[in-house]
């Protein structure tokens, strides 16, 4: 094997845990930031959440207090950031997008999230439906702090976590799969940690 | 999915088997491997690679570093910081020799570069989040480049500043690039520079009015590209050109 590196031992992990990390992905207690500028500072009196239609028509929208008084869910889910690090049984409070979308009466095959600052994903609607998808605002019993993406940010844990749009504002549903910000810039339309898709052609 | 195939235009990123040409150490704890890349589809400055390491048995741990050398460099250049109980770091750093191999695929990254006709570079560097940053300047001097450039690098001690007599070389007087330093724990007798973390005060003092054509580029660990980009945005800089890249302990 002309690819092994000379001297090179690694650190294996417990098979229990090796069962739950993605190809190529290692286990970290932190909780790194990753952001491609400025946080933004969104006072929660001027934050709303907005489901869009294809064409622009506002289909649903949420002032914070009103998104607050939604049912909410805790959930306990491992993490996976196409930098390399994974991490386990992160604790988030929510709003499931099941919930955000019962009333929209609308088709759509995807969805592209919008935030604060300009940043989008794209995402298949059936990846944010049945209960895959939150938009949370706790972390670890605690408000979302922002650099982590609050007051709130998209939670899709099966996806690489580039997926989890942090700051964001809303869903435009869409009918083709536009690619969003990093989509666009050579990472992987889809994001599938477990299929390794962490850029163009994987 | 619609846009797959204009998207693959570039194909998969492959991974190359690359051969270590020499390890040239930095300061204690950071060392530039320099790598000769077959086929190496080139690169712009401020992106980053992805390394892949395989142990006899097959064990394989992957990390992504920043590349440090220029794109006009014929040698890929990436700087590793030896991160305490790292898995991957200390091999690097401590363990690999002139003449291993590593397996490498890239260049990752199209937000965080920078181009010699790019416009003015405003630079935010804290500790080793300087790697990407050299490769802009060091871009800058290859193409020749009269961007006007300004640096604010904040490090620990003096021994812990990466490149520092390139960095002197390239801002010597003519050359349109401006250095200056913040030390923030240990400072040498006679010290002249910033002698505390960044903020609003000492951005205004080094970078000067806002100047609407420059980018700024910063990266560091995270409290430093907080602080730094919030202290940007408001002293008035358009938030759309302040870039932000994490370099870090993050368990490598």
């Amino acid at each position: 094997m002309d690819y092994v590196t000379r001297g090179f031992r690694g650190r294996r992990r417990e098979p229990d845990e090796s069962a739950r990390v993605p190809p190529g992905q290692y286990l970290t207690d932190d909780f790194p930031v990753l952001s491609a500028g400025p946080t933004p500072h969104r006072p929660v009196a001027e934050w709303s959440f907005a489901v869009v239609a294809q064409d622009g028509e506002q289909l649903a929208r949420w002032s914070w207090d009103e998104f607050r008084a939604l049912p909410s869910e805790t959930v306990t889910v491992d993490i996976h950031c196409v930098t390399k690090w994974s991490k386990l049984d992160t604790t988030w409070e929510g709003v499931s997008v099941d919930t955000l979308l019962s009333d929209v009466e609308a088709e759509a095959g995807y969805v592209t999230a919008f935030c604060d600052g300009g940043y989008t994903t794209n995402l298949p609607l059936e990846d944010v439906t049945g209960g895959k998808a939150w938009v949370a605002f706790g972390y670890d019993g605690e408000p979302l702090e922002p650099e982590h993406g609050g007051p709130a940010r998209l939670l899709v844990p099966h996806l690489y976590f580039w997926k989890s749009a942090k700051w964001v504002r809303g869903l435009r549903l869409m009918d083709e799969d536009e690619p969003g910000f990093w989509e666009e810039l050579g990472y992987h339309l889809y994001g599938d940690p477990w299929r390794e898709q962490r850029y163009w052609g994987d | 999915m619609a846009g797959a195939a204009v998207l693959g235009r570039l194909g998969p990123l492959r991974w190359r088997l690359a051969e270590v040409v020499e390890v040239v150490p930095e300061t204690p704890s950071a060392a530039t491997i320099v790598l000769d890349v077959p086929d190496w589809p080139g690169h712009r400055a401020g992106q980053h690679a992805d390394v892949r390491l395989t142990a006899e048995d097959g064990y394989q741990a992957q990390r992504s570093y920043s590349i440090a050398s220029a794109p006009e460099d014929p040698r890929l250049a990436l700087t590793v910081e030896r991160l305490e109980n790292g898995e991957v770091s200390p091999f690097l750093v401590d363990e690999l020799r002139a003449g291993d191999r590593i397996e490498l695929r890239g260049p990752i990254g199209g937000y965080f570069v920078w181009e010699a006709n790019g416009g003015p570079l405003r630079l935010l560097a804290g500790g080793s989040g300087v790697v990407p940053l050299m490769a802009m300047l060091r871009h800058r001097e290859a193409t020749r480049s009269e961007a006007p450039a300004t640096l604010l690098y904040s490090a620990r001690s003096l021994g812990e500043v990466l490149y520092r007599d390139e960095l002197e070389r390239l801002g010597a007087a003519g050359a349109g690039l401006r250095v200056s330093y913040t030390l923030t724990r240990e400072r040498p007798p006679g010290w002249s520079g910033y002698d505390r973390r960044i903020d609003g005060d000492m951005l205004g003092e080094v970078f000067g009015p806002v100047d609407p054509a420059a980018t700024a580029f910063v990266c560091g660990p995270t409290s430093f590209v907080e602080a730094a980009a919030d202290a940007l945005v408001a002293l008035g800089h358009d938030p759309a050109r302040v870039k932000t890249e994490r370099f870090g302990p993050t368990g490598g």
